[in-house]
């Protein structure tokens, strides 16, 4: 049997019914990275000394009973920009160079205290900044599906390392679209949650209002899992909402949920086969019993400038903390105060990373603060506003997740505007703080997969995972497998 | 043409950010089209319409006035390139 | 020239509330450098700020003892600007939605009343501490003092003179310390004042251009620096040069201001809303609770205390000016119910030897039940006046219980008519031409025989009744 083909909570259940153990499946999964991370450098850090140490001590817990969570035991891993105690944490930043933070991110201690097992740290775009993970200051993540191709991004690593079988389940965050287009190009499935669902902190933050912690995987009923392992209130973050962990209830039913298409989504600029398969998915959930409509929301247009000023604006304010003072990279030579931040700051911090904090103290500048800032504030709430009207029409609002699929290498990385307008689907979510998740709906000429973005109103997530579960039930997208390269073994 | 040189040594002077001669010419550039994209917003009346920084109406969020433990001094600067027994080190600062 | 002088002061006061403002780290004043501290107030990647109630409920308190206006929906904002006391590259404070607005202080000086109107009072977090380290000629920095509530105070431009400044200084730390929101105390930084200052020629309407000193830490250092700036701005005038918008530092030591570096001087802070923290709604029952938890302020104190305790106006605008004085005169009301008394004490003896032992008054630490009860000891004539001063320069030094220590030291008094009695005839006897004087006419010599009675009783007998024995007895003669 190959393990790594397992899904999560197969995994789990090996696991519980005493088939494998857990330091078992761990050195498996290890062994895997090693023969197959080479060609996919999905991980910046790979633990393998404190995977193995934790699996042991998980089992003794799954042993004793303390443990009962269908995932315990099951290896994962995490973007590397969460904090995990005495591991590297880097953000994929050469800013960060060394950095070991001493204290975990909530969501990793929430499924740390749930017996996950974390095999490492996922490659990202710099800070989370970019949609190909080519931003890294560790060189990009390869898309399995295809020579050359990008994984999309952010959450390039961790999109890689489920659709490579390197890992049962991962985390990602997105903060435009960062779990979503991933998730679109790798043909995994991956959900948004709704903003405050789940703890940021630990979160190394990009745009602290758009930020959000969730978990991508080979299922829905794996991603539904984790997410109610993680989500909930924490009272280190005052912007989690003060509510239970998020539970579900899966059932193959769509009967009477009303979908909304919004049209101008499926305008200009939209890849022909991406819009082929999308409008075959609400076809085929048409066909299961749901409701079918298209309406209009020219506020979209806005969405992408709207997004770019605010995660500008406050990554400026974010990333300032990282100064060659208190950890990570310090520039050798210096005169006084000022060129030690400076040098630091400058060497340390990738191209795009410095061009958006730029923009970000500029939109923030004494003269332009009003011009752009409130503005993009006042077009948010405009935003927030026609979400909020299509939900009272709507369960969910269905749409492409990305205008094309996974693109070739280098594609973007040299336009920046022409990078921005691929989040043209995505960033709205995150201005409304809405929940959104990622299905796999079929493949382009190329043999690239093509993900299936489904929106819901503020906590819908049962809803999301419903439908999408039901789509799953009834199409197996999702269940292709990528041809992997791996390092034979001697 | 918001973004001139003047621009970039001021944004790089509030941002600490000092830009090589040869990232210059391109940052302005770009830097120059994404702003002008952003100009777009212009095209919306946003008179009267409340600026929303939270998406959420969440409030009062509040923390008893509890001592908890602090951290060891050691974890805290474990981290640091520069440091002494107890504190960060920096390059002597005006006084 | 003449010259007018206009001031504003941005007044920062710590709060007194256990941990921090965004953080469960104590604020304890002192302690090794950067021992209470964790990653949310040295601004570690990833960690959040979550807002201590107890800062808000202190800055409404302030607020509503100030006149001001609460800002029922209020937020806060981040500051950017780097510097290496500030660990996160921003301070979180408030900018467009403060927590207090229009309030007003009453001050008097020289006998004329005024209103200095308070502009906002804002929520903030302090900075941290750099040490410079001489040896290696850097700076070290310390934490500890990162995230430790602050309210800035700031008030409009009503200040004419030195002496405004000093007399709303007194009335706002006497607010502050009466409301329990700040010990403020100055040598531990605790409350500080930034002065803007601006001069203009007698006639002229506008103001002149204002500059701005920072962190002065006492009263006087502030009255020095403010005639110093003063100065150094007429100069300028006089001299045909303009005053430049600055912000410069007050050198206390050689007594003059100095312009800081013009880097220092860019301010473009980039205020923008905190996303990390969400808005603060104040009901109007919080305000009402608030309202009606307040302590008595010094002015309705020290209108009650002159009708109802009929004390003069001098001793109340003493005793209500500090809120320890206050603490000393009703904890030793409660017990003896002599206002007038209590009074008398305070003004006397408690102030004398905390002068004389260079005493603050906060710092004062006998307890004011035991001068009820040694005031309740004189009155019973259980010990007289002079025994009794005796008792409480031990009570002020050591904070001995009085009734404990009278009878330790059999420092009661003589009650018994008898035993004077026997004193004043044994006296009488013993003086024959003191006797002579008297019936000779002199009536001076009254006082040696009560000289010798006391002395022979020890100081312990009441004057006045042994008076009054010595003058039977000698009409007997």
């Amino acid at each position: 049997m190959d393990l790594s083909k397992l899904t999560a909570l197969e995994a789990g259940k090996l696991i519980k019914n005493r088939e494998i153990s857990v330091t078992e499946i761990t050195k498996a999964a290890l062994d895997n990275i090693d023969k197959t991370d080479k060609n996919y450098k999905a991980f910046v850090t790979v633990c393998h000394d404190e995977a193995l140490k934790q699996a042991e001590e998980v089992q003794k817990k799954i042993d004793d009973g303390t443990l009962t969570s269908p995932l315990a035991g099951v290896p994962m891993a995490v973007k590397d920009n969460m904090c995990t105690k005495g591991i590297l944490t880097t953000a994929s930043s050469k800013i960060l160079t060394g950095f070991k933070p001493f204290y975990n991110a909530t969501a990793v201690e929430k499924l740390e205290k749930a017996g996950g097992v974390l095999l490492g740290k996922l490659n990202m775009d710099e800070f989370a900044m970019g949609s190909t993970t080519e931003t890294s200051y560790y060189g990009p993540t390869f898309n399995p599906w295809g020579e050359n191709r990008v994984p999309g991004g952010s959450s390039g690593g961790s999109a890689v390392a489920v659709a490579t079988d390197q890992a049962y389940y991962t985390l990602g965050s997105d903060t435009g679209g960062s779990i979503r287009q991933p998730c679109s190009f790798c043909g995994i499935t991956g959900i948004k949650p709704t903003y405050g669902a789940v703890s940021r902190y630990g979160l190394l933050a990009y745009a602290s209002s758009l930020d959000q912690i969730g978990p991508m995987g080979k299922t829905v009923e794996d991603v539904a899992e984790v997410l109610s392992i993680i989500s909930g209130h924490d009272p280190k973050d005052s912007t989690s909402f003060n509510q239970e962990a998020l539970k579900f209830n899966l059932e193959n039913n769509v009967k009477g949920k009303r979908i909304g298409i919004p049209v101008e989504y499926f305008g200009k600029g939209l890849d022909a086969d991406v819009k082929t398969r999308v409008l075959e998915a609400a076809k085929k959930l048409e066909s299961m019993g749901a409701v079918v409509e298209e309406f209009n929301m020219p506020e979209l247009d806005y969405a992408i400038p709207t997004y770019y000023i605010v995660a500008c604006a406050e990554a400026s304010s974010n990333l300032s903390r990282y100064d060659g003072v208190k950890y990570g990279y310090c520039t050798p030579e210096f005169e006084d105060l000022t060129d030690l931040y400076c040098k630091s700051r400058s060497e340390g911090f990738g191209m795009e990373v410095k061009r958006r904090i730029m923009i970000g103290a500029f939109v923030l500048s004494s003269g332009y603060y009003d011009a752009y800032y409130k503005k993009a504030l006042q077009v948010k709430a405009i935003i927030k506003n026609s979400f909020d009207k299509a939900f009272e029409k709507y369960d969910v609002i269905l749409s492409p997740t990305a205008p094309t699929t996974a693109l070739k290498m280098g594609e973007n990385l040299s336009d920046p505007l022409k990078m921005y307008l691929g989040d043209i689907y995505t960033v709205s979510v995150n201005l409304a703080g809405l929940p959104s998740m990622v299905v796999p709906c079929g493949f382009d000429s190329n043999g690239l997969p093509v993900g299936l973005q489904l929106t819901g109103k503020a906590f819908s997530e049962n809803t999301l995972m419903n439908i999408a579960y039901s789509y799953q039930q009834e199409t197996d997208f999702h269940l292709k497998k990528p041809v992997l390269k791996k390092e034979m073994e001697a | 043409m918001v973004i001139d040189d003047k621009m970039i040594d001021y944004i790089g002077e509030l941002a600490r950010l000092r830009l090589q001669e040869n990232e210059r010419e391109s940052a302005k550039n770009e830097m120059n089209k994404i702003i002008d994209y952003m100009d777009t917003l212009n095209k919306i009346d946003t008179n009267g319409i409340e600026a929303m920084s939270h998406a959420f109406p969440v409030k009062n969020v509040f923390r008893k006035d509890e001592v908890k433990p602090s951290i060891n001094r050691e974890d805290l600067l474990l981290n640091a390139p520069d440091k002494s027994e107890e504190a960060f080190k920096v390059p002597k600062t005006f006084d | 020239m003449e010259f007018l002088t206009t001031m504003g002061l941005e007044v920062h006061c710590e709060l007194s509330t256990k941990t921090k403002i965004f953080c469960s780290c104590s604020t304890e004043f002192g302690g090794e450098p950067n021992t209470h501290v964790c990653e949310v107030c040295t601004g570690m990647p990833g960690s959040l700020p979550v807002l201590n109630e107890q800062v808000v409920e202190y800055a409404i308190r302030t607020g509503i003892a100030t006149n001001c206006t609460i800002t029922q929906y209020n937020k806060f904002d981040r500051k950017n600007y780097f510097y290496p006391d500030l660990p996160k590259a921003y301070q979180v404070s408030q900018l467009y939605l403060p927590i207090c607005q229009n309030g007003h202080i009453d001050i008097e000086v020289n006998g004329v009343k005024k209103a200095i109107r308070i502009k906002e009072i804002h929520m903030e977090e302090d900075a941290g501490k750099l040490i410079h380290d001489p040896w290696e000629d850097c700076t070290l920095v310390d934490y500890n003092r990162c995230g430790v509530p602050l309210l800035e105070i700031v008030s409009e431009p009503d200040f004419e003179s030195g002496e405004e400044v000093i007399a709303y200084l007194t009335k706002l730390k006497s607010i502050l310390q009466y409301i329990g929101v700040s010990d403020c105390k100055m040598e531990q930084g605790s409350l500080r004042a930034d002065v803007n200052i601006s001069v203009r020629p007698v006639g002229q309407k506008e103001l002149g251009t204002r500059t701005e000193m920072k962190n002065i830490n006492s009263f006087k250092a502030i009255a020095r620096a403010i005639e110093g700036e003063r100065q150094r701005q007429i100069d300028v005038i006089e001299d045909g040069g303009k005053v430049v918008q600055e912000t410069r530092r007050w050198d206390d030591t050689k007594g003059m201001s100095y312009a800081m570096r013009s880097k220092e001087n860019a301010q473009d802070y980039r205020y923008f809303p905190e996303p990390d923290l969400v808005p603060i709604e104040i009901s109007d029952e919080w305000i009402e609770r608030v309202k009606n938890s307040l302590p008595e302020l010094p002015e309705e104190k020290k209108a009650r205390y002159i009708s109802e305790y009929n004390l003069p106006e001098y001793d109340v605008d003493i005793i209500t000016g500090s809120k320890y004085l206050v603490r000393i005169f009703e904890g030793a009301l409660e017990v003896c119910g002599e206002a007038k008394e209590v009074s008398n004490w305070i003004m006397g003896e408690v102030l004398r030897l905390a002068s004389e032992t260079s005493t603050e008054v906060e710092d004062i630490k006998f307890s004011p039940e035991n001068l009820g009860k040694l005031i309740v000891l004189v009155k019973k004539k259980v010990i007289n006046r002079n025994t009794a001063k005796e008792v409480f320069e031990k009570m002020f030094s050591e904070n001995i219980e009085p009734e404990q220590y009278i009878k330790d030291n059999g420092l009661e008094m003589v009650n018994d008519d008898g035993a004077v009695l026997a004193v004043v005839k044994s006296v009488i006897e013993a003086n024959p031409k003191a006797v002579a004087e008297f019936k000779g006419g002199s009536a001076k010599v009254k006082g040696f025989f009560v000289g010798q009675c006391m002395k022979q009783l020890k100081g312990k007998a009441d004057p006045a009744t042994v008076n009054k024995i010595i003058a039977e007895e000698l009409e007997k003669l």
